[in-house]
């Protein structure tokens, strides 16, 4: 119906406020905020906002159906990851919210900007027991950084600018907004603020000089320094910052799974992830350091390991926009709580303004050289001679053949760990996991929404054959929308991470982990109307990756690898880093 | 109690605020002795008065964590500074005849109130700081205590300093 619009427009050029729907006001202010994509699902309680979605704002909007609300969340998750913009879901109430509760505890935990409308039960029935009714504010207060119930339509512009100032800004996190039936159906003149201002919310982004003078102190002195840096760095675009940096000192850098892209993974400098899978010399240099510099990085005990040994010997300076993250694992000597582009721009000035002592960097030198010594004692390996498929193999032969130019996103567990370890990130948003509440089904949804962002791209979701299984619905997603998503199954027949758990620490008893009941994924694929692809012997795997590459559409390729093969090195759960098992 | 801490926080007054503060503590496992919440005399604002306990690193946390929270306009640590804290106790004792003129004598000491009177008990309004509160309990639980019930705590700074949005000592 052009003509309801052309109408408002015109009233609107002459001065006259028209009073227009709860439904057309979400739209309006998403457009104002420079939406262009939603990912979502329809029902009863939101079936205005997709009428008027359909009928006026057609041209205006992508949609993208899924399969299930949480792909939805995955998805707008995969879709702000990849592009550095906020990712925005609609679904109804009841279900529809509570199947977004483990997308959005996956955004909140890695700082995700990710906002969710939600419809709920008209207000004069809430807590009447409805149909479809949930108090979906009260149940994802603890999974989002803020969530709203809009009580009537006059403060729906108002809460959605809210809404995207607080996802956006400090340190980012997914929006719930619970959007009543009778707020969405009634009308009311709309004016979409210019700027907001939340007076109890005030993030510090900007560094305090005196702590960065007494950072840029012990950075000259360091004789054996560690830059560990997170997935703050690629959040506040800081990355060309933090290359700066470091090769100006020439200082080393390790980073979090999180923080994988944020420094070229091909640099000299660069030593590899650290933590439980990490690089031997990744974590031998935490254990060996005299200063730590963590930047954008929270100190999780997967990265730690014991945490009273992490770093014994180190001064750590720690950046971090988020003042709870500082002095909570781990306490540091210098704590700046700022956003990393900020804390690095500051420390590259002092430094640039007086440099490091000769001293310290003839021990550098020295440093170096143990550096290399670590890497030489350990590098990660496996065997290359077997035509039984290794999973590390998979992953570098994925590398080589897309030129490490792809979208990488995983699940959750081994798969995750030798996409991490095997592929090589140079560039920041283009490694999508769900790092700290570590879910899986994550992967496959995610990879649709970098693929919407970027239908040029590779993107590739390594997947195990136990997550895949979590959203595999969303085959139809793909299908529907053309999206040439790429999905790698290292498929082993088991939960494999856990299984290895249990080889090296229960005594071999593999309670529940042998999946190998599972679907043919090839024909699973083709019932779907994508492509499947099967490799099982080594000499295979070149061939089906360069035949998915040259599909058009989206494809499952299944690798039927060792089903033992486990992922190391390891530093078992609560032991130092240095106690690492090496194979 | 070791290491007693009473935190002062300035909140939006809207629906969610309460639940927002207590799911962070039950959430992250933090302790709350006592809470007492009501609004301020600017009505947009309440005034919670949190008391807790736990070692520093803990506490830290507490404080940092209820500054994280949107809603949340000023959080102080009232165990930094001098403060005054009172509660409010209702106290139902047994007082029978013999019993009666000694529940006086106590409540006389404690400069506390009789609110009722029953053939064979009293209840008792006593205010005070926590030390006052514990003394004239365990006076009175040699009559036999039938009930208690207490505000928790509340509490100001002491002197100029003041805890409105916009003062400082933030």
């Amino acid at each position: 119906m052009p003509h309801i619009k052309t109408s408002i427009v015109f009233a609107e050029r002459n001065g006259i406020k028209l009073k227009i729907s709860g439904a057309q006001i979400l739209l309006r202010s998403l457009k104002a905020e420079g939406v262009d994509t939603i990912f979502g699902y329809p029902g009863g309680a939101v079936i205005d906002i997709f009428d008027t979605l359909v009928k006026e704002f057609s041209e205006e909007f992508r949609f993208i159906l899924v399969r299930h609300e949480q792909a939805a969340v995955h998805a707008a998750d995969g879709y702000a990851r990849a592009t550095g913009r906020p990712g925005i879901c609609l679904v109804t109430s009841g279900p529809g919210g509570t199947n977004t509760v483990t997308g959005l505890a996956t955004a909140y935990m890695d700082s995700i900007p990710v906002i969710v409308f939600t419809g709920q039960v008209p207000t004069p029935l809430i807590g009447n027991d409805a149909f479809q009714e949930a108090d979906i504010v009260g149940i994802t207060r603890p999974c989002t950084k803020h969530n709203y119930l809009v009580a009537q339509t006059e403060d729906l512009a108002s809460t959605i600018k809210e809404a995207f100032f607080i996802a956006t800004t400090g340190r980012p996190g997914p929006i719930l907004v619970d959007l009543p039936k009778d707020v969405v159906q009634n009308k009311a003149q709309f004016e979409y603020p210019d700027k907001i201002e939340v007076p109890t919310y005030k993030p510090n982004v900007k560094a305090h000089l005196p702590s960065v003078k007494r950072a840029a102190e012990l950075i000259r002195q360091a004789e054996r320094p560690v830059i560990y840096a997170g997935g703050g760095v690629i959040t506040s675009g800081a990355h060309k910052e933090l290359y700066k940096f470091a090769s100006m000192l020439n200082f080393p850098v390790t980073s979090t799974l999180m923080g994988l892209g944020c420094f070229p993974a091909t640099h000299p400098l660069f030593l590899g992830m650290l933590g439980m899978h990490g690089t031997f010399r990744a974590n031998m240099a935490i254990d060996n350091a005299d200063l730590l510099l963590a930047i954008g990085a929270r100190f999780d005990d997967r990265v730690t390991g014991r945490v009273e040994e992490f770093a014994r010997d180190a001064k750590i300076i720690h950046i971090d926009i988020d003042p709870t993250s500082i002095q909570k694992n781990i306490v540091v000597d210098v704590p700046i709580v700022c956003d990393a582009h900020d804390g690095l721009s500051r420390l590259i000035e002092e430094l640039e303004a007086k440099g490091r002592s000769p001293k310290a960097d003839e021990k550098l030198k020295e440093w170096h050289s143990k550096l290399t010594v670590w890497r030489n004692q350990q590098r990660q390996r496996f065997d290359r001679t077997t035509e039984i498929i290794k999973p590390q193999f998979v992953v570098e032969k994925l590398y080589e053949l897309t030129k490490g130019d792809a979208i990488i996103t995983t699940e959750v567990g081994q798969n995750q760990m030798w996409a991490a370890q095997y592929y090589l990130f140079d560039n920041p948003r283009t490694f999508l996991s769900s790092g700290g509440l570590g879910a899986m089904g994550y992967g496959f949804p995610a990879a649709i929404g970098a693929q919407v962002a970027y239908p040029d791209k590779i993107v590739i979701d390594i997947a195990g054959d136990g997550s895949i299984q979590m959203n595999i619905q969303e085959l139809a997603t793909v299908v529907q929308y053309k999206l040439p998503v790429k999905i790698a199954i290292l498929n082993n027949g088991y939960l494999g991470m856990v299984r290895q758990w249990q080889e090296r620490f229960y005594d071999q008893v593999y309670a529940h982990t042998d999946i190998t009941v599972a679907p043919d994924f090839v024909k699973l694929a083709e019932a779907y109307g994508a492509v499947g692809l099967r490799a099982t012997r080594s000499s295979e795997v070149e061939n089906v990756i360069k035949e998915s590459l040259k599909t058009k559409g989206p494809v499952i390729i299944d690798f039927v690898v060792d089903r033992e093969e486990g992922v190391y090195p390891m530093v078992p759960a609560g032991a130092p880093l240095k106690d690492m098992i090496l194979v | 109690m070791e290491n007693r801490k009473v935190i002062s926080a300035l909140v939006e007054n809207k629906p969610g605020v309460l639940a927002r503060v207590a799911g962070m503590f039950s959430g992250r496992s933090f302790n709350i002795d006592s809470l007492s919440v009501a609004p301020t005399m600017n009505p947009e604002f309440s005034r919670m008065t949190i008391v807790t306990h736990g070692n520093e690193a803990i506490f830290e946390q507490i404080i940092k964590q209820l500054r994280k929270l949107i809603n949340i306009s000023k959080v102080q640590d009232l165990t930094r500074g001098d403060y005054v804290d009172r509660e409010l106790v209702l106290i139902k004792v047994k007082a029978a005849s013999i019993k009666r003129a000694e529940a006086l004598r106590i409540v006389e000491i404690f400069r506390a109130r009789i609110v009722d009177v029953a053939q064979d008990n009293l209840t008792i309004e006593v205010t005070g700081s926590q030390g006052k509160i514990e003394a004239i309990l365990e006076l009175l639980s040699s009559l036999g205590i039938l009930e208690v019930i207490r505000t928790g705590t509340v509490a100001i700074p002491r002197g100029r300093k003041g805890l409105k949005a916009g003062d400082s000592g933030d």
